[in-house]
């Protein structure tokens, strides 16, 4: 089930403050105003480049009301070492936990190395990638967390191309792999959980890692007001689900009750737009249900019978 | 007092006086001994500091990046391919102004691999916007590591510093070393007192983007803190000598220089054989002197044109070449020369590449070459085995 904070837990205060250059619309932007309210203004920020940074720091303005580090695309997660353990050997544990906030470039492909690093040593930093599903601060090209058949500008859809040829890497499960002690998975569409394992994920003793589904209006091609319910779809539908990992052991597995068909969240996107126009473009969508439902029974994101009989 | 030990423990040791808070490594040959050492005198309590042993040379210079922009002083240590390898967080530490300390053991780059000496590795990286000093022997070495912290922690300065030491000709030596007192080096280098750090209680952003209105001004800042690191290294030296009582001098050093009619120059360990062939030579009445170019970066520019006034020859010792053109020093000397009132016949020699020994006797061919008074506008390969050159 979703956790669930009370909107008078909320904390007011916004720490990734409002006039930086996000998009209208931007998912990335609201996944890190809701991460930084979760953390509060005690904690140190990392980000790799990428959109939140270029959107955030143009000098001589900062959107950023906590201390806050940019060095490069791949290293988010070693410059994150770095603070976490300066902060150990300056004897500043009140300093917070530091939190790296980076795209799914910088963390599914280019970052992984350091992060792998990063989690086996068992830095004590909470990693956070918010995943809109290709390179988008490059105008859309192709990542490792692409889903199948997205078409970017790197895996267009053309004669010979349904576009992506491969399906999303599963990145929590691989950084699940280094035996941390805690993994999420959370979507923009459901802020009170996304706060809630943000607050785990900062005061857990360790290495965390957080993947956070966070829509692109521009790039995905979809209307700047349909954000959130892009984000809801996507796990209305089990393409993304939303769980936590502690030890091991996959729980709190989000319940989707009635499981919508997957069209319904790829029919409101552009980069899906040539599956519906495409010879063997509805095979391809038959292909992305099965994921859909492989998703729901790996994971069981469906209530049972008698559980779905007891609620009704 | 002093001690005969390996190059590298002199480095250790150094390091550990140094005090810093946190050292990230990646061990590779030749550096290696260096870190074993540090790990070492971590585990055995002797040294203070949190040691991040991590995947890699990319994340060993960007762990030091994080902890340095967090207040902490930090150390690290590697050689050719991880050098390489650490190429773009080179450049971001200079650009955010990190005060990062790191030795590199000079190893050639691969292909061919090969682990032995020479200075291509940091030499490659003399555009990145780091002090970069190269030692003479393991009493340099580790002196310089102490003065280095101090070199670039300095508010005018605030840029992060290499010091190249030649793989295995240094790093694998036992000779006698300098050591340093504890108390004298803690008086000379006082706790790293950063004036903007990453903090809770005064919330900065570091590594923002600077748009075409701003960049050049930094890039013209951080030139500018390599030109006052030019006097910073000689006050610094000259600090150190009144503790110590060694003063290094400043960018270059002169050996029989006064009256010299013909000069060699070199980088790093070779300069020892250099000045032992000179002696010969002055026994034999020739007027040669040496310079040993103690830092490429900044370079040396006012210093040498200085020192070269008067002289008819000057003979450039390269232990790497720029692929296509010439040795990097050759090229450089000749560069800061250009215009100058006084210019003397310059003549470059690649030697002592992949591990290549650098005898005396190959000096004095130098010497030979320079004495035939025909400068040739190339660099020339030393000791080339001209009778392999198909079959390689």
């Amino acid at each position: 089930m979703a956790t669930i904070v009370k909107k008078s837990e909320l904390p007011q205060v916004e720490l990734f403050t409002s006039g930086h250059k996000a998009c209208a619309g931007c998912g990335a932007a609201l996944a890190v105003r809701t991460v930084l309210r979760a953390t509060g203004a005690t904690t140190i920020v990392v980000s790799s480049t990428g959109c939140m940074e270029v959107v955030s720091s143009q000098y001589p303005e900062s959107a950023w009301k906590v201390p806050w580090i940019h060095s490069l695309f791949e290293n988010a997660a070693a410059v994150a070492a770095g603070v976490a353990t300066a902060l150990k050997a300056l004897g500043r544990p009140d300093e917070g936990k530091v939190v790296v906030i980076a795209g799914d470039g910088g963390t599914v492909d280019i970052g992984m190395q350091a992060i792998s690093g990063m989690l086996e040593r068992g830095e004590d930093v909470c990693y956070i990638c918010y995943d809109n599903e290709a390179y988008m601060n490059t105008g859309n090209q192709r990542s490792g967390s692409t889903p199948l058949d997205a078409f970017t500008t790197t895996s267009p859809s053309g004669r010979k191309s349904f576009g992506n040829d491969r399906p999303k890497k599963n990145m929590p499960a691989i950084a699940a792999a280094h035996d941390i002690p805690y993994v999420a998975t959370m979507s923009i569409g459901y802020p009170q959980d996304v706060m809630k394992k943000v607050q785990r994920g900062v005061t857990v003793d360790g290495p965390a890692y957080l993947q956070i589904h966070a829509p692109c209006n521009v790039g995905w091609g979809f209307d700047s007001a349909k954000t959130v319910e892009v984000a809801k779809l996507a796990v209305e539908t089990g393409l993304w689900v939303m769980y936590e990992i502690e030890d091991g052991e996959i729980k709190n597995v989000l319940k989707v009750p009635k499981r919508k068909p997957v069209d319904e969240y790829l029919v409101l996107q552009k980069r899906f737009a040539h599956l519906f126009k495409m010879p063997g473009g509805e095979e391809q969508i038959k292909l992305i249900q099965s994921y859909a439902d492989r998703n729901a029974a790996r994971y069981g994101i469906e209530l049972s019978r008698e559980k779905r009989d007891l609620e009704l | 007092m002093m001690q005969v030990m390996e190059g590298s423990h002199a480095v250790a040791l150094a390091v550990k006086a140094s005090r810093p808070n946190v050292v990230a490594a990646y061990p590779i040959t030749p550096q290696t001994h260096i870190v074993e050492d540090i790990s070492q005198l971590i585990a055995d309590g002797e040294l203070d500091a949190e040691y991040v042993k991590v995947e890699s040379e990319h994340s060993a210079m960007s762990v030091c990046v994080g902890a340095s922009a967090t207040g902490a002083r930090t150390y690290t240590a590697t050689t050719s391919q991880g050098l390489a390898l650490m190429h773009e967080v080179l450049f971001n530490a200079a650009g955010m102004r990190l005060p990062i300390v790191m030795t590199v053991a000079n190893r050639a780059l691969s292909a061919p691999l090969n682990i032995w000496n020479d200075q291509q590795d940091s030499i490659s990286e003399r555009d990145s916007g780091w002090i970069q000093l190269y030692v003479e022997d393991n009493t340099e070495a580790s002196d310089m590591t102490v003065q280095a912290y101090r070199i670039a922690e300095d508010n005018g300065i605030k840029v992060p510093m290499m010091i190249c030491m030649d793989g295995y000709t240094l790093t694998h030596t036992y000779e006698p070393v300098e050591l340093l007192d504890q108390e004298l080096v803690d008086d000379f280098l006082p706790r790293y007192e950063p004036v903007d750090f990453l903090t809770v209680y005064d919330p900065k952003s570091f590594g923002m983007f600077a748009d075409p209105n701003y960049y050049t001004e930094f890039r013209y800042n951080n030139q500018k803190a390599l030109e006052n690191a030019k006097t910073v290294i000689s006050d610094v030296s000259k600090a150190f000598g009144e503790t110590f009582g060694r003063d290094y001098g400043g960018l270059i050093e002169e050996y029989r220089c006064d009256d010299a009619e013909l000069i060699i120059m070199a980088l790093g360990s070779v300069v020892g054989t250099v000045k032992d062939t000179i002696d010969d030579l002055r026994d034999e009445g020739i007027k040669a002197g040496v310079i040993k170019v103690r830092t490429l970066r900044p370079f040396p520019s006012e210093e040498l044109r200085k020192a070269l006034e008067g002289t008819q020859s000057v003979g450039i010792i390269d232990k790497n070449v720029s692929l296509g053109f010439d040795g990097a020093l050759f090229s450089e000397v000749k560069a800061c020369l250009y215009n100058n009132k006084s210019m003397p016949n310059v003549y470059g020699f690649i030697a002592g590449l992949g591990g290549r020994d650098i005898p005396k006797r190959a000096v004095k061919k130098m010497v030979e070459t320079i004495g035939s008074g025909k400068p040739s506008f190339k660099s020339e390969f030393v000791d080339l085995r001209t009778e392999i050159l198909e079959e390689v």
